[in-house]
């Protein structure tokens, strides 16, 4: 079972999905997630899917889970770097994923989390140092 | 052909990646390779979950001149004895989203479903490419 690394970027969590997920691994990272948030105080979640090749209904489920889980814990959840592919076969299978934030890119994910967070991202400078 | 049992959570993933691996062979769109690959991850997890394990066989399959990928899912779990209700979106028996067969009727060409309670279930799905 793969542990999916959740890196900490001032008040952020990035969490960068890699490969192909087991089940179990995926209701790790969703335990995993609540913790970190918890622990850090986290205001910001950013999943970033940008490697993943498909989303079916269990991790459609699980975003959504760590989004209204996260909301619960105080911190906001956006879902980045969606492919187009995997955009047009979750609405045909049926997922919506309302209540999901997106952003289109890390960048405009951290962008976003940034207008809505009530404390600005300074500590983002402190990235690559 | 190729058959692949599942009894395990790495077989979901498993079966995931060896219908990738046929549908690009194949020649499928992008947006085709991601949906039926996402409809056996579904098919597969169900029979998993529902039938405690089974089998998924991936064969290409032609029809004049279009080839298909025809993926069928077998197990011997307890079946489904109201077919209608189990093709209903947000209906589900194993506290799932419910979306698992209907869901990934909307993604593929072809879509059987056969099953006897107590005995089994069989579904045969089949995406053509264009």
């Amino acid at each position: 079972m793969d542990r999916v690394p959740i890196l900490k970027i001032g008040d952020v969590l990035l969490v960068s999905i890699q490969g192909d997920l087991d089940d179990q691994s995926v209701l790790t990272l969703q335990e995993d997630l609540a913790e970190r948030v918890v622990a850090t105080g986290a205001v910001g979640v950013i999943i970033d899917i940008t490697a993943v090749e498909i989303v079916d209904s269990f991790v459609g489920r699980m975003l959504s889970t760590i989004a209204g889980m996260s909301r619960m814990l105080d911190a906001e959840t956006i879902v980045v770097g969606m492919r187009p592919a995997v955009a047009i076969t979750l609405v045909e299978l049926g997922l919506s994923l309302g209540g999901l934030r997106t952003a289109l890119d890390l960048e405009k994910g951290i962008a976003l989390l940034g207008r809505t967070a009530s404390a600005p991202l300074d500590d983002l400078s402190a990235v690559g140092q | 052909m190729e058959q692949l049992s599942i009894t395990s959570n790495d077989d979901v993933v498993i079966v995931r990646q060896k219908v990738r691996a046929h549908a690009i062979d194949l020649g499928l769109s992008l947006v085709d390779q991601t949906k039926v690959v996402t409809a056996a991850s579904e098919l597969a997890r169900n029979t998993l979950v529902h039938a405690g394990g089974g089998q998924a066989c991936i064969e290409v399959v032609q029809n004049g001149m279009r080839r298909g990928l025809r993926l069928v899912f077998s197990d011997n779990g307890p079946g489904i004895s109201d077919l209608d209700l189990a093709l209903t979106d947000g209906w589900s028996s194993g506290g799932g989203l419910g979306l698992g067969l209907s869901g990934s009727r909307r993604l593929v060409d072809e879509f059987t479903l056969d099953s006897d309670p107590g005995r089994g279930t069989v579904v045969t799905v089949t995406k053509w490419t264009r």
